[in-house]
């Protein structure tokens, strides 16, 4: 089922006359293709999680309309939209076993759709089993550990085979290890499945490694959506550019000239296509190609040896923020002496912004 | 063992003390005394041990009359005022606009003075010269013929006491039970909102097994309290409540120690042990039954 939000806004009334109330969510659009698994990327604040509140119905936008296929769901209660949510916290009912969480859904249904036990029992067993958990069945949430609990979770909001599943900071709860392991498993889940799924993170790392598709929120409004790699090669903005990628991408004071990008005094590469004047100039850490002709010079603070890589801090005078960070492959450590270091920069990790409007400038 | 022990016995040395003397010793001289026939508390002499003052509590009509009083009035307010308070309490957890007023109103019984509160219900039920009582004119209207509900029949007396009993207990419940129900976490409602859940299934499968442990505290507290009730009576009928057949176990107990017969700490005291194995009895009860039905 392929989910559409249009125009989506939701503002939150402020306390009192005087305080003017929080816009959370600022004319939100985008297109989520049915069966793709999405990851709603940003800081916190950025009014992700109320956007996959407004999906799920837990909230009515202010302003704007959801469609699921090509039904408009925007008024109707999450339980007749056919959405399955998990909770951050996973909220499993901690007094039932696991396959009573998980049977609970089915046990609200009425009428035509009701179930006899037989066939709960059936369901039940049907996406334990998909999710792993057919052993645990008889246990509480609280003899769970974070992991198990996070897929009894999942179960549940699988049970009714919804149309749409929604995942709300799925793996914030868990430690580094089962963080990668749980994030392959909701993956796989989402394949075995096809349901379109969307799931909320702050976690860049998460959103790039899962996701079909990414949505950049900042502020309550869309920043960029693209196939994960597109997000870290082609930043539509500066804010996109900063938030994906550790280290972060290294800011410059630039200025084009005479169809050159010149970063401080020297020319840097080739800058066709972009108008005069002065830019900002964002370069990956992994830009930067070690050439004693290079054009940009930086003063060398350390070297970090990492195994694989080094990581190189360095100074420059156009340089804008706390610590200009390169790296290179570690073969290249004979190269690198005292003092000053140049490089030559790729062209493909080198991102020009207007300095105004933070938006990308196209070379 | 490990060494230093005695410096933790140091430190509960206050404690064990204060709790030796005040209330250890009391509780086994109560044991003792119940056990003394004869005891005569001016030459603190006694003339043999036995279950006489048992045998003899259980058959003193004023006992037996207490005994009854005091189940009526536990079996009836502890149910009613808990249920009443759950359903106010969800009331108030429900609205938005005036919920503090309320929760303010509903909780000024707990700190209201008693003499003030023994004055509205005089209001409310007494027979004057002048006026039947604020209730007996709301039953007028309706037709009904006044009651005395202070010196009148039985049942009207013992309506009065538990109607001025649950008054007294429900502030306290509904403070307990809507701060428990506020600390429901909010997701579980998301989680059966999405799942399509109807509003009585939600508080029978989802909100009174999370507050259950809450509901089992006031009904345990509820059952020990009520069994202990002998002021709320008093305040009503005063202090001559065998008279007015409205006497408690603790009254009894009260009456056989100082009251105008009184000087029979022996009687006061078997009567004592029989409340205590009662209160034992139902908390025990409470507490199995409990296990089965609360949840964590």
């Amino acid at each position: 089922m392929k989910v559409v939000l249009e125009n989506l806004t939701k503002k939150f009334p402020g306390r009192g006359k005087t305080s003017p109330g929080v816009t959370a969510v600022d004319n939100v659009s985008f297109e989520i293709p049915d069966g793709k698994l999405v990851g709603l990327l940003g800081p916190s604040g950025c009014g992700k999680s109320t956007t996959l509140n407004m999906i799920c119905g837990l909230e009515a936008p202010t302003d704007g309309k959801i469609f699921f296929g090509e039904d408009e769901v925007t008024k109707l209660s999450p339980e007749l939209r056919g959405v399955g949510m998990v909770f951050q916290n996973y909220a499993l009912y901690p007094h039932l076993t696991v396959e009573e969480n998980i049977r609970f859904p089915l046990e609200n249904l009425k009428k035509e759709k009701k179930l006899s036990k037989a066939q709960m029992k059936e369901k039940v067993l049907e996406v334990a089993r998909l999710v792993q958990t057919e052993e645990l069945l008889d246990r509480k949430p609280a003899e769970l550990s974070g992991g198990q609990q996070q897929r009894v979770a999942i179960a549940r909001a699988l049970v009714k085979m919804p149309k749409v599943l929604l995942l709300d900071e799925p793996l914030s709860n868990l430690d580094a290890r089962l963080r990668i392991q749980t994030r392959e498993e909701i993956r796989r889940i989402q394949r075995e499945t096809g349901i379109t799924t969307v799931f909320v993170t702050h976690d860049q790392e998460e959103a790039l490694s899962i996701s079909d598709m990414i949505v950049v929120l900042n502020n309550g409004a869309v920043q960029q959506m693209a196939e994960p790699q597109m997000v870290y090669d082609a930043p539509a903005n500066l804010f996109v550019a900063k938030f994906l990628g550790t280290p972060q991408i290294n800011m410059f004071e630039g200025r084009v000239a005479e169809g050159k990008l010149y970063i401080g005094d020297e020319a840097v590469m080739a800058a066709d296509g972009a108008k005069d004047g002065d830019v900002l100039v964002g370069v990956r850490p992994e830009g930067f190609v070690l050439d004693e002709n290079g054009g940009l010079a930086v003063e060398l603070n350390s070297v970090e040896v990492l195994g694989r890589d080094i990581s190189i801090v360095a100074k420059h005078k156009a340089f804008v923020g706390s610590s200009l960070r390169v790296i290179v492959d570690s073969e290249n450590l004979s190269m690198i002496g005292n003092g000053q270091v140049r490089f030559r920069l790729k062209p493909a990790k080198v991102y020009l912004f207007d300095k105004t409007t933070e938006e990308r400038i196209r070379l | 063992m490990k060494k230093n022990n005695w410096k933790g016995w140091l430190y509960l040395l206050p404690a064990i003390l204060f709790l030796g003397v005040f209330m250890v010793y009391p509780l086994v001289d109560v044991f003792i005394y119940s056990f003394e026939e004869g005891y005569n508390s001016s030459s603190q002499t006694f003339w043999g041990t036995g279950w006489y003052n048992y045998l003899y509590v259980l058959h003193d009509p004023y006992f037996i009359q207490a005994l009854k009083n005091t189940f009526i009035l536990v079996l009836i307010t502890v149910p009613l005022s808990t249920l009443l308070a759950l359903l106010i309490s969800l009331g108030l957890s429900s609205i938005k606009k005036l919920r503090n007023m309320f929760q303010t109103i509903y909780f000024l019984p707990y700190v209201t003075n008693t003499l003030a509160v023994g004055l509205v219900f005089m209001i409310l039920f007494q027979t004057t010269e002048y006026t039947d009582g604020m209730f007996n004119f709301v039953l007028s209207l309706f037709g009904i013929a006044p009651i005395d509900f202070i010196e009148g029949p039985y049942w009207a007396k013992m309506f009065v006491l538990c109607f001025y009993t649950v008054w007294v207990v429900l502030p306290f419940k509904i403070l307990i039970l809507t701060s428990a129900l506020a600390s429901v976490n909010k997701n579980y409602y998301n989680a059966a909102l999405v799942d399509g859940t109807r509003p009585f299934r939600v508080f029978r499968k989802i909100t009174l097994p999370m507050i259950s442990p809450t509901v089992f505290y006031l009904i345990i507290t509820g059952f020990i309290g009520a069994f202990k009730a002998y002021s709320d009576a008093v305040a009503l009928f005063g202090t001559n409540l065998n008279v007015a057949e409205m006497n408690t176990i603790v009254g009894y107990i009260y009456d056989m120690l100082y009251g105008d017969g009184g000087g029979y700490p022996s009687y006061a005291s078997a009567a004592a042990i029989i409340l205590f194995v009662i209160v034992l009895t139902i908390t025990c009860i409470n507490l199995l039954i409990s296990k089965k039905h609360v949840h964590y």
